[in-house]
């Protein structure tokens, strides 16, 4: 059995059953390290990324409804030599302890900006309640994605 | 004696031998002690190793956490071996590589290898001079040193890269190179961006969980359904039939799968524990009776503080109960290893605070000699004191040993970790305290009841490791400790600091532990300082009294005293402010293990009394 599946603009066929959540086949066969597993019940966040622009938990999503899907992960946003302004803000911020949520509060930070370019901090907060963070970076989460957003809305 | 002598040599250039040995008889048996770690890693090339390229390579038993540790180590050592931090690689955590520096805990971290790192580079910076000075032809005092150059005031120099190959660190540290004055500090006491951190917000591999071997399968393990019971029997027909599924792996109750996919190791883990039969362990104790329980087990009783003065025949008497529950470290991402057994070797990739001790309970459960086994620390996800990440590299090594040759991945699935990591003991906290007629505290009685709050790997019998219990040949859980006073361990933080004419503080360190349990965050002092502070404020409210100057009132020592003036000038701190019950502030303060740091906070809470919810808007 192969499915065919489009990620960060690459199309490639993985060699997985199609009830596969799709993070596994993210970190195992796209050899992507963002998304993170974290609950496996879609409770946490860390395995998020976006299909069609929407911020979805891999965890919990089967790879076959999947076709012809655009996703993106954390990769596809930016690297450390040209980082997205959210990752750039979040270097900035050192908006990280040990950082294994990160992935999921970029992402899901980048599917409210995309829908909301300036928003207020508690609508930040708001859009990342579902986001679970347990060192304790939350303030600084926070301040990267209002810097992100009023460096995005400057240029 | 050549050794002796140069040394002499390379100090006149810093001033800076503050104490010179010889190596006489007395100290050849009985090496002189040396600060931080150096004492029990005492070999220069243990630390620091110059390369030819002009960098440095820099060794430390300490890990990275998430705290930024090794970015702050690496900050000590540039700035001592005077090289800019882009040329200084670290190495951590590596029982084939690094120094053995115990665990990564407590706070110490700066404080053990930063003490080490900082006299083992500013002694390699000694002899890269005295080097320089020979190569050279000039005196060492007047060679000066930039970003890993060696300069004579007449332009001639020469660079750490070419000096590597000369000079030879395979000689024990003195300890005794004076380091650079605070005020010469160029790159230590900057605010330097952490080094992991790019990486982290990009997807590169950073943790264990990222790690790719060639040849890497998955492993997935099947925990019995509660402490203490034993695999009966199990038919394994049904997992093995599963595609891609490599190995069923058992040994006594410990159940394991490996498979090609991760996919199909999960799906694997579910059917084996669908087809298990287990013999139940003994059952739990009635949550609601929870603290009663605690308090009726067997316990080891010390009256850590006892001061008598006479009573007032007059005083007002509180007495006030506090418990804390027990508590998950509940990192976002459940504890994972990778483990590979090769040629009768295992090397195993492990977030463990602790390699070398990791690898003292592998070696027990293992049954083989320490030279088969390398622990290669590698970041996990966060880490707030002992979790399953001692676990999983067990279970990784044991399902890695059923394929050779094979790299195993394992991560506990969400409900491995919270079912069967150790917990921060549940605690019982008993205060009783009178007042005299003016309101001052005369009398303090304290009494708590905790389990251990340290049951880590390398224990003094037995290993502390889960599934070592439960192998065919089994070990037994070590026994539970406690570190003594003033640190402390359930009894942490249990002494006040606040001055009492009569005072009595009492720990019943609780030997049986129905819930497994070990080290979370600040250990017992999490709830001793709870209870502490917030029967201060009861007895602030019996005495009439504003709660800030209520503590000043019972302090003595001046830098207590300072923080706490700070904090409430910060805060605006207004004495005898009313709250509402919707809105309050309130102080908190406490000296980190009673021994370091001084830290006090006023927190502003709202309670939504509908909602249920409780926010605290501002901090200081």
């Amino acid at each position: 059995m192969a499915v065919s599946l489009t990620v960060n603009g690459a199309t490639r066929s993985v060699p997985a059953e199609p009830d596969t959540p799709l993070l596994y086949v993210l970190r195992n066969d796209f050899e992507l390290n963002a998304a993170k597993f974290g609950c496996g019940l879609s409770q946490c966040g860390a395995c998020t990324v976006l299909v069609n622009g929407q911020a979805v938990r891999s965890c919990v999503t089967p790879i076959d409804a999947l076709a012809g899907a655009q996703i993106t992960t954390l990769e596809g946003l930016g690297t450390v030599e040209k980082p997205h302004a959210l990752q750039r803000a979040f270097i900035a911020e050192q908006a990280a302890q040990c950082g294994y949520c990160i992935n999921g509060m970029i992402m899901s930070a980048k599917a409210l900006l995309d829908r909301n370019p300036k928003p207020s901090e508690t609508e930040v907060r708001e859009a990342l309640a579902t986001n679970l963070c347990r060192c304790g970076t939350h303030n600084r989460i926070v301040r990267a994605i209002l810097r992100a957003a009023d460096e995005m809305g400057r240029t | 004696m050549n050794v002796s002598l140069s040394r002499r040599e390379f100090a006149k250039g810093f001033g800076g031998i503050v104490l010179a040995f010889t190596l006489d008889s007395a100290s050849a048996q009985q090496p002189a002690r040396l600060p931080g770690s150096l004492n029990n890693n005492r070999t220069l090339d243990a630390w620091i190793r110059i390369n030819a390229d002009g960098t440095a390579t820099v060794f430390t038993g300490k890990v990275e956490l998430g705290q930024g540790i090794l970015t702050a180590l690496a900050q000590i050592a540039a700035e001592e071996l005077d090289l800019p931090l882009t040329r200084v690689t670290m190495i951590s955590g590596d029982t084939g590589r690094t120094p053995n520096e115990g665990m990564t805990a407590g706070s110490q971290s700066i404080e053990n290898s930063g003490t080490a790192l900082r006299l083992a580079a500013a002694e390699v910076r000694a002899i890269l001079i005295e080097q320089a000075s020979a190569r050279l032809g000039m005196s060492a005092d007047s060679l000066s040193v930039a970003d890993g150059v060696i300069s004579a005031a007449n332009g001639k120099a020469i660079g750490y890269g070419e000096l590597a190959a000369s000079i030879d660190l395979k000689r024990e540290a003195t300890g005794t190179v004076r380091p650079k004055p605070a005020g010469m500090h160029r790159i230590v006491g900057q605010s330097i961006a952490r080094f992991d951190i790019p990486g982290k917000v990009t997807g590169k591999a950073t943790y264990v969980q990222d790690l790719r071997l060639p040849g890497m399968v998955h492993g997935r393990v099947v925990r019995p359904p509660n402490y203490g019971a034993t695999l009966v029997s199990v038919d394994d027909g049904k997992a093995k039939a599963i595609k891609g599924v490599i190995a069923v792996v058992r040994d006594g109750s410990f159940l394991g799968v490996v498979a090609e996919r991760e996919e199909q190791a999960v799906k694997a883990r579910a059917v084996l524990a669908e087809a298990a039969q287990w013999k139940a362990g003994p059952d739990l104790p009635d949550p609601a009776r929870l603290f009663e329980h605690l308090k009726a087990l067997p316990t080891k009783v010390a009256t850590i503080s006892d001061k008598q003065a006479p009573l007032p025949a007059s005083t007002k008497v509180l007495e006030a109960a506090y418990t804390k529950p027990y508590m998950a470290h509940a990192s976002i991402g459940p504890s994972a290893a990778v483990a590979e057994f090769k040629d009768d070797k295992y090397t195993v990739w492990t977030h463990s605070q602790g390699v070398f001790p990791l690898r003292a309970e592998l070696v027990k459960a293992l049954k083989v000699p320490p030279a088969a086994i390398r622990c290669i620390h590698t970041e996990g996800s966060g880490c707030y004191g002992h979790n399953g990440a001692d676990d999983v590299a067990l279970d990784a090594a044991l399902l890695a040993r059923a394929v050779p040759g094979k790299p195993v991945r394992l991560q506990w699935m969400r409900d491995d970790e919270f079912a069967w990591e150790p917990f921060g003991p549940a605690m019982a906290m008993q205060a009783r305290a009178a007042l005299d007629a003016e309101g001052r505290i005369v009398d303090w009685t304290y009494e708590v009841w905790s389990n251990s709050h340290s049951t880590r790997p390398q224990s003094t019998t037995g290993a502390n490791v889960l599934a070592a219990w439960y192998l065919a040949e089994p070990q037994k859980m070590g026994p539970p400790t406690s570190p003594p006073q003033p640190a402390g361990g359930g009894d942490r933080n249990a002494i006040p600091l606040y001055e009492f004419p009569n005072q009595k503080v009492v720990h019943h360190f609780v030997q049986d532990m129905p819930i497994r349990v070990s080290a979370l965050r600040t250990l017992g002092a999490y709830a001793n300082v709870f209870a502490l502070e917030s029967f201060m404020d009861e007895l602030a409210a019996a005495a009439g009294a504003d709660p800030v100057a209520f503590r000043l009132a019972h302090l003595k020592d001046p830098r207590a005293k300072a923080v706490i003036e700070k904090v409430a000038a910060l805060a605006d701190w207004k004495a005898g402010e009313a709250g509402t019950l919707a809105r309050g502030r309130g102080i908190g303060f406490s000296k980190y293990k009673n021994l370091a740091c001084y830290c006090a906070v006023i927190a502003d809470v709202e309670v939504d009394p509908a909602a249920g919810h409780v926010r605290v808007t501002h901090a200081w």
